[in-house]
């Protein structure tokens, strides 16, 4: 998986535990432009550690720089700090950290009217992208946020990004303008909600209540589209005998690959269907979009580019 | 030979196998495939001798049919971003003739080749002489067109297609991708095509893939699309009446290699299909090529060959290229 090693070259720590960072090149190349909406995984202290998903919140063609804007929140686990804590207590100016290139999963949907965007807290920094994008492309966005005295992040911002930004720090009337708000917009309005889960169930349900249909209702959902790296799992191969784990964050087909087994591949996707290998023993996980349901309830193939094994060791006929 | 030296050497001959089916063939973009004239693939964006010449040719098609040119409004960020996408393709591909730099608040595009040096900014449509993507589209051998993503589909809203093999572009405008590829045969009930839609709504930002496609079309004529037909069409009964030697020579196999850019910016998905076509008579030149595209043609099925629109052509090109050996 390809990652970015990015400088900390600016740290702002102005809002009350909400720890901004600004993200270079070391040598200060541009670096891959990003959909609105799109979040950068970062690697929290290195291997084995946290690796956390934060949207970006600056200018989307090309940036110099990525910013991404930190909640203080959770609690580390045996002695360890979470990955905000680790940002906010030992990140430094200076200091390099690795992350994934951009992934967008909550972009705007272009052909709309109009995008309400409806965010709490720290949910308002996806929000900042959308509506610096709406700004360049001419878009009607409007920013209906939520947060907690003394905690606004980016209240100076989206007031100049949009003339429809209303900021609340009192539930009441929060919710009293979101009623109205989501009672009275044109046919053809996006929702777009970010937050923690119990306020996108809140506004999700105020809105369904109101007939809004679901494909109208977009939530900030991070990680959803990446495959998750997986279990640790034997396989042995029966022509050789040789039997060695596939390690998490490593496919079937880069370990096979690895251990000096040539296995035709195209896509490494799971959609193109050239790297099926017959299975004689194993349970499989199958995570492709080749194999058709018959196929893999079979269970005798898998495709290893994005498939795995678990419980007893996988045998593969190779 | 009857081709450009050029025109052989990176000819993406398009058969992996002795039989040809409909697959999910995508791959990812940029690596080198060696062929026994040469080897293609290194460049997203390619230019080659035919550069000028098909540039004329597409300005000459749109200026008789404008309706090969469609962007739907709310395609206009995708627009901008694609123009972006293959400058910046074209500068790391040709650094000798061709650069982008960001100048001040704006952009600067350089592209010797045609002699163009232009100053922009995003989003500012006065800034260029044309719209951003027929701005483009003049600088590319490529067609173009542009899928956005949004309620679990794909729509095909805005393009530039003035080669269509036997399609029609400002017919499809709008449709879903799927609805774009109905007509061709065996292409649901395989599952290719779903598949297809599944792979590419899955592309994150700059991701790019390529596969190829193939037919064959009578003479060296970029434009066949549907609404030429009345022209090229009576070609195809024609062509079984002539000599030996014409046949060979007018008859090309016609291949596209069509990437796929999930564009960083607006999300959507940039479909660029490049055509390359060569005379059978070049074909059979290359002893490997010319074996391996009779056999697939003598065993590609009725339903494939009919659709290709070769059927009628089909057996005497097995033919002649089992005698040009």
């Amino acid at each position: 998986m390809s990652t970015l090693k990015l400088v900390v070259t600016a740290i702002d720590d102005s809002v009350d535990g909400i720890r901004t960072l600004t993200l270079t090149h070391p040598d200060g190349a541009p670096l891959p432009s990003f959909t609105p909406g799109s979040h950068i995984v970062v690697e929290c202290g290195g291997p084995g550690r946290p690796a956390n998903a934060y949207s970006l919140t600056g200018g989307g063609i090309t940036p110099s720089a990525y910013v991404i804007s930190v909640l203080r929140c959770g609690d580390g686990v045996a002695d360890r700090p979470s990955g905000s804590q680790w940002i906010h207590n030992e990140l430094a100016t200076g200091d390099t950290v690795v992350t994934r290139p951009p992934r967008s999963a909550f972009a705007p949907v272009l052909r709309a009217r109009r995008h309400l965007l409806v965010a709490a807290g720290i949910g308002v920094t996806p929000m900042v992208s959308h509506l610096r994008s709406a700004r360049l492309w001419g878009r009607d966005a409007r920013l209906l946020y939520i947060h907690r005295e003394g905690r606004g992040a980016y209240v100076d911002t989206v007031r100049t990004l949009t003339d429809h930004a209303s900021i609340h720090t009192r539930r009441g009337e929060f919710i009293a303008e979101l009623t109205t708000a989501l009672a009275e917009q044109p046919f053809g309005t996006h929702l777009y909600i970010c937050g923690p889960a119990s306020f996108i169930d809140f506004v999700t349900a105020a809105a369904a209540d109101l007939g809004w249909p679901p494909s109208r209702i977009h939530l900030e959902h991070f990680g959803a589209v990446a495959l998750d790296p997986g279990e640790p799992f034997a396989v042995q191969i029966v022509s050789t005998g040789e039997e060695f784990t596939v390690d998490s964050g490593v496919s079937l087909l880069e370990s096979l690959e690895s251990h000096g087994y040539d296995v035709p591949n195209l896509c490494r996707r799971g959609v193109c269907g050239e790297c099926r290998i017959p299975v004689t023993r194993g349970g499989i996980t199958h995570r492709d979009l080749y194999l058709s349901e018959a196929e893999k309830q079979a269970g005798d193939s898998l495709m290893p580019c994005v498939s795995r094994g678990f419980g007893e060791t996988l045998e593969l006929t190779l | 030979m009857l081709s450009a030296p050029d025109l052989i050497e990176t000819f993406p001959f398009p058969f992996a196998a002795d039989s040809y089916r409909y697959s999910t063939n995508v791959e990812p973009a940029g690596a080198t495939v060696h062929t026994p004239a040469g080897r293609w693939g290194e460049r997203v964006v390619d230019i080659d001798s035919e550069y000028e010449h098909e540039l004329a040719e597409r300005a000459a098609v749109l200026a008789l049919d404008p309706t090969r040119y469609a962007v739907l409004p709310h395609m206009r960020p995708a627009c901008w971003d694609t123009m972006l996408s293959l400058m910046r393709e074209m500068a790391s591909a040709y650094p000798e003739t061709m650069s982008l730099q960001r100048h001040g608040a704006g952009w600067r595009w350089r592209n010797a080749r045609l002699g163009v040096t232009q100053d922009f900014v995003i989003g500012d449509e006065a800034t260029l002489p044309d719209v951003p993507l027929a701005y483009i589209a003049g600088q590319v051998q490529e067609d173009i067109v542009l899928l956005d993503q949004r309620d679990g589909d794909l729509f095909g809203d805005a393009g530039v297609v003035t080669f269509a093999a036997d399609w029609s572009f400002g017919f499809d405008v709008g449709m879903t991708f799927l609805e774009i590829h109905g007509p061709v045969p065996r292409l649901r009930e395989t599952g290719v095509i779903t598949r297809a839609r599944e792979f590419l709504m899955r592309l994150q930002p700059g991701e790019t893939y390529r596969r190829t496609n193939w037919t064959m079309t009578i003479g060296r004529r970029l434009d066949v699309s549907t609404e030429r037909y009345h022209e090229w069409g009576p070609d195809r009964t024609l062509i079984q009446t002539v000599s030996d030697e014409e046949f060979g020579r007018l008859v090309h196999l016609r291949v596209e290699v069509q990437h796929l850019i999930r564009l960083p910016e607006s999300g959507a998905i940039c479909f660029l299909i490049r055509t390359y076509m060569l005379p059978l008579a070049d074909v059979a030149g290359i002893d490997p090529w010319r074996q391996r595209a009779a056999t697939v043609m003598a065993e590609l099925p009725d339903d494939m060959a009919d659709y290709k629109g070769i059927i009628a052509y089909r057996d005497r090109a097995v033919r002649w290229l089992q005698n040009a050996g």
